[in-house]
């Protein structure tokens, strides 16, 4: 105890400095998920507020692990997560080697890159939703008036092709990211040693492989530990653009917790979805931070 | 390859690749001002017979076909909601990223972990028990709950950043200014905070337009006139019988509009916080 009142004592400044911070994070986001964890051990529905105390004990854990629905969800949601991660990074790379390799125009460049960046994800969902729509958006009206198809494709309606939708929706958003970060990388990039391989012989691939990609890592890194803060903004998109449906076809876990939750008013159930959705969320970020920080290290050595 | 060829085929694909980025935008843009008629007319009409304000006009209430959707209130409301939880997320963000920065103190590491991971915590996920408690608090659907809700998810990347930019000031300076005299205090605002500032209000901008696109929270936390943002507000014409695509797309204007501004404003101090804060650890 009295060590406690030491050490608080000599870091008083520091202490005082962060508790404004630390205080919020408790009220607003602690104690709610403490709470939250508790109801999902009980058969809390929002229409029946006394079944808060309605302890079930992993009754909800039970069922949401025998429950195909949520599955599939859980599925997709990794799947949606995995492809548009990569594919970020892919086409992030590209556009960042592209707009480095122009020289005029550039900075246009770079700020049209950006474009995506200032809308808000449910605006993102909107326009795709809007551009995609079979009767009057514009992608199914141009490929009709160019004669390539008679029939309106029904991009939000079939199964993997609102999957495709989706996915685009979230790479045009994020990709820009990748590419401005990787760009700033490419401009902090060394020439010294690019200088040095080349007069030794190596050609574009291997000074690509071995020296631009090493050095590039750290800023891969960091826009994946970026990205993968709020990988579930993705629910936004999801929500404007087909609500989950129809009919489950392009549910993820975010909008399966939103509709239990508050269409059928099962908190408990709900919030034992959360934490698994949690636990999704902080497994990325802790992949990637943890890349990050073995990256950061080898970048001393430059 | 000649490098003529290869210099084309560069613009070439780069043209295809800003047509992609900036296409869906313009198309939004460009619909804001067309009639929903014209939006609807089958074969598509491709070069628009006139071009109107009367989408802005009907969303915010005047002319002749009003739109039932109080865009006038939601746009007060985001900027009331966005301003103030930034000016609170600045405040208590900029003095903890300062301890982080010029302190060492025990619990330092963990402390900064747990703060940024309480940022992955997905907001659908969230807004459930603040839901619950929030109506038993009797705050919900009020701007101070939002309010407090938006300033706390605010706070761990405000911190962030601004450690970043506090690192980037030598501590040499603030000693300097010590030994000439200065308290702490006034070493932090005369020598400190200008040289930060850039960096600060970069973090204040990004703060906002957080604020100001959030919607997994928002769209759970609000239900009414009194306390509704503009994406949230957004989905209220989904709920209409014919969905009227072109008050829709006059309202994506109205989100947009302030974000570019503010983007274009900070883009250079924001790759440079996100680069250093991360890279240079």
């Amino acid at each position: 105890m009295t060590r406690l009142r030491r050490t608080i004592r000599e870091n008083a400044v520091p202490f005082a400095l962060i508790s404004p911070a630390v205080l919020i994070i408790l009220m607003v986001v602690l104690l709610p998920l403490i709470f939250s964890f508790y109801t999902s051990f009980s058969n809390y529905r929002l229409i029946r507020p006394d079944s808060l105390w309605d302890w079930v004990g992993l009754r909800n854990y039970k069922r949401i692990m025998g429950d195909w629905d949520f599955w599939v969800a859980f599925g997709r949601t990794v799947l949606f997560l995995t492809v548009a991660l990569n594919l970020e990074l892919l086409f992030g790379l590209g556009l960042a080697l592209l707009v480095n390799k122009i020289t005029w125009g550039q900075r246009t460049m770079r700020t049209i890159m950006m474009f995506p960046m200032m809308f808000s994800p449910i605006l993102v969902g909107f326009q795709f939703k809007y551009l995609f729509n079979d009767t009057i958006g514009l992608v199914n009206n141009g490929l009709q008036s160019l004669g390539l198809t008679h029939e309106a494709i029904p991009f939000l309606v079939d199964r993997w092709l609102a999957f495709f939708s989706i996915a685009f929706a979230e790479i045009w958003m994020s990709t820009s990211i990748f590419a401005i970060l990787i760009l700033a990388g490419l401009f902090a990039l060394p020439k010294d040693p690019i200088e040095a391989a080349r007069v030794d012989g190596c050609s574009n691939w291997q000074v690509f492989k071995h020296i631009t990609l090493p050095f590039l890592m750290p800023f891969i890194y960091i826009a994946m530990a970026i990205r993968s803060l709020d990988v579930a903004r993705a629910f936004d998109i999801v929500d404007v653009m087909t609500g989950g449906g129809p009919a489950g076809r392009t549910e993820l876990l975010w909008t399966l917790i939103s509709r239990t939750a508050y269409d059928d008013a099962r908190m408990g159930r709900a919030n034992a979805m959360s934490y698994v959705a949690i636990l999704l969320s902080i497994f990325f970020t802790w992949f990637f931070f943890n890349k990050l920080m073995e990256a950061r290290k080898h970048l001393g050595a430059f | 390859m000649p490098s003529r060829t290869k210099t084309v085929l560069i613009w070439i694909v780069t043209f295809f690749i800003m047509l992609i980025i900036c296409m869906p935008g313009l198309w939004i843009i460009l619909s804001a001002f067309r009639t929903n008629g014209e939006i609807l007319t089958k074969p598509a009409i491709w070069i628009p017979q006139n071009l109107t304000l009367d989408n802005f006009r009907a969303i915010f209430g005047f002319g002749e076909n009003v739109v039932g959707i109080p865009v006038a209130s939601y746009f007060r409301n985001s900027l009331v909601i966005s301003i103030t939880s930034t000016a609170l997320a600045l405040l208590i963000g900029m003095t903890g990223g300062y301890a982080f920065a010029r302190y060492s103190f025990p619990g330092k590491k963990p402390a900064f972990l747990w703060l940024m991971l309480s940022r992955t915590v997905p907001g659908i996920a969230l807004s459930l028990p603040i839901f619950i408690i929030w109506s038993r608090l009797g705050i919900i659907d009020t701007k101070f709950g939002v309010i407090l809700v938006f300033t706390a998810i605010n706070v761990p990347f405000t911190v962030w950043l601004t450690e970043g930019f506090f690192r980037q000031v030598p501590n040499d300076l603030n000693e300097a200014a010590q030994i000439d005299g200065c308290t702490r205090w006034q070493a932090f605002w005369k020598i400190e905070f200008p040289l930060a500032k850039s960096g600060i209000a970069s973090a204040g901008i990004f703060a906002f337009l957080t604020s100001w696109n959030e919607y997994a929270l928002a769209s759970q936390l609000t239900r009414s006139t009194d306390s509704k943002t503009l994406p949230v507000g957004l989905m209220d014409f989904t709920a209409q019988f014919t969905i009227d695509w072109a008050g829709m797309c006059a309202m994506a204007v109205i989100i947009i509009i302030p974000a570019l501004i503010l983007t274009f404003l900070v883009q250079k101090h924001l790759i440079a916080g996100l680069t250093f804060g991360g890279v240079k650890g």
